[in-house]
């Protein structure tokens, strides 16, 4: 069964190119909270510390927090970009993340070529791509466009064919930022059928968000990160009554 | 569809106090090199955009290296006073073979940072970033090397069947050209200052290396070349060419040059690997 496991799993950033010594120590002396020196004298921000959380199949839970407290860190060390520094992590199960519409994207190819490249970044060879480009090139509603590059697509057009070509999966973990919740109206409701069905079949979903709309009608459990660490966690009513 | 391929290993572990560094290192590399279809797509479309809307393209790098060949092949045959047709095959490879490895070595130092925005975003083998570099190389080198063919025709000199240990050659400069790509690509993430100074190095060891004279014309110093690395790999490729061989010496010192950098870039990336993504 699907579940992730942390144990006081902690991320920190160095700051690599902060260059003279005075300025490191005006910095480290302004902002005392989360930035801090290590053992090697590097200045590092703490973007999560020690945080502790399973989450088991079946769990629909929400990152909530302000802007910086960590919840986009957190998807990231949960799709496995960030090694942690400290703690131990633990994923059973497929990882979908929708983290980044424009990861792996290039804007000189075409629509189609787009699409074939992000098959080889999730294993396909280019037969299986090719027929996933007739259908993501469908729901995203790009007709005659799929062969002109990317380059030349408007924002929204961009923004279809990315939600599209990022959807076209079925993970048992869907890790998923907030910017997969907008998107022009026209096509918000197409979206919307489409990741609900996602988040149905997937059996866990963490979901980082600032709408409480979203929150209570797709999720079962809210996390509140404040300054990398949980403050609260819970069902949601109980979380968000407390707020 | 795509659950079935990567459903093979469903369990992530990420533990700081016990990272089983050298395991993930090796599943690293196993992974990255089973899906070379992912890098060498990414190698085209590399090419293609450095020359999109460009007539020549690549072919821009070929133009130049003959237009050089043939201006430096004929100045230095008269400074060094040797027949045109005995010295221009000679440099014609130098160069060629040169301006591969020095190529190399140049986009090595970029091999990871240039695909900052995709390791931030995707969990993907370091691997695939490597690999995108060296075969992008490789696919420029092949538009210059058929001017080696070029030159031999030109000059009426052909190489006999020995010339095919320079395909050895080859694939031990590709070799090299992944150690570097790995060890570079991640000192320079982290260490911006580090470019610029390879970028000098080359230019030392360029004049250095018997590129442009010949290794004759050292004399009685002439013992000392087969500790010049960028010598002995570069003679792997040219002697079976132009000087009908390679001594065994130069091979064995081309090997285990090859081996040093393949172990010490290894080794970098079994400790420094979980670094990668914080350092680009």
């Amino acid at each position: 069964m699907p579940y992730i496991a942390a144990r006081d799993l902690t991320i920190e950033f160095p700051l690599y190119h902060l260059g003279a010594r005075s300025l490191k120590k005006r910095i480290l002396a302004h902002s005392p909270l989360r930035l801090r020196q290590d053992e090697a004298n590097r200045v590092v921000v703490s973007a999560l510390r020690g945080l502790d959380f399973r989450i088991g199949a079946g769990e629909r839970v929400a990152l909530i927090g302000r802007n910086g407290a960590g919840k986009t860190t957190l998807l990231r060390t949960l799709a496995g970009v960030y090694e942690p520094v400290g703690g131990r992590l633990e994923v059973q199960g497929l990882i979908g993340s929708l983290i980044d519409p424009a990861a792996g994207m290039d804007q000189e190819s075409t629509g189609r070529e787009n699409i074939t490249l992000r098959g080889l970044f999730r294993g396909l060879d280019e037969a299986e791509s090719a027929v996933m480009a007739e259908e993501i090139g469908a729901f995203a509603g790009l007709g005659e466009f799929l062969d002109v590059p990317v380059r030349s697509y408007s924002a929204g057009m961009q923004v279809r064919l990315s939600f599209a070509i990022a959807t076209v999966m079925a993970p048992e973990v869907l890790l998923m930022d907030e910017w997969f919740l907008a998107g022009d109206a026209e096509f918000r409701e197409k979206a919307r059928v489409k990741l609900t069905k996602l988040v149905k079949d997937a059996d866990i979903l963490v979901l980082a968000t600032h709408d409480l709309g979203v929150v209570r009608e797709w999720c079962t459990r809210v996390i509140r990160l404040d300054a990398g660490r949980i403050v609260e966690d819970g069902p949601v009513e109980a979380v968000l009554a407390a707020a | 569809m795509l659950d079935q391929i990567e459903a093979a290993a469903p369990l992530y572990i990420a533990d700081a106090a016990a990272p089983r560094r050298q395991e993930k290192a090796i599943a690293d590399l196993a992974t990255g090199f089973r899906r070379w279809r992912l890098p060498a797509a990414l190698a085209r479309l590399d090419i293609k955009n450095r020359y999109r809307g460009s007539v020549l393209g690549p072919f821009w790098l070929t133009l130049s290296t003959a237009v050089m060949v043939v201006g430096l092949g004929i100045l230095y045959s008269s400074l060094f006073k040797l027949p045109l047709e005995e010295y221009l095959p000679f440099l014609a490879v130098s160069l060629i073979v040169w301006n591969m490895i020095s190529a190399i070595v140049a986009d090595a130092c970029v091999s990871l940072t240039s695909s900052e925005g995709i390791i931030r975003q995707l969990a993907l083998p370091y691997t695939v970033h490597i690999l995108r570099c060296v075969l992008r190389n490789a696919l420029i080198a092949a538009h210059s090397l058929p001017l080696i063919l070029l030159v031999f025709l030109a000059c009426g000199v052909m190489p006999g069947a020995e010339a095919l240990l320079a395909l050895a050659g080859l694939v031990l400069v590709a070799v090299n050209a992944f150690a570097v790509a790995l060890f570079l690509g991640m000192v320079c993430a982290r260490f911006r200052d580090i470019a610029p100074i390879v970028a000098s190095a080359m230019q030392l060891a360029f004049f250095l290396s018997p590129v442009l004279w010949k290794p004759e014309l050292l004399g009685d110093r002439q013992v000392w070349l087969p500790l010049n690395p960028f010598y002995t790999v570069m003679e792997t490729v040219r002697g079976p060419l132009v000087e009908g061989g390679v001594a065994p010496l130069i091979w064995l010192s081309a090997g285990l040059y090859t081996l040093l950098a393949c172990a010490v870039a290894f080794a970098f990336f079994v400790r420094f690997r979980g670094r990668i993504a914080f350092w680009v």
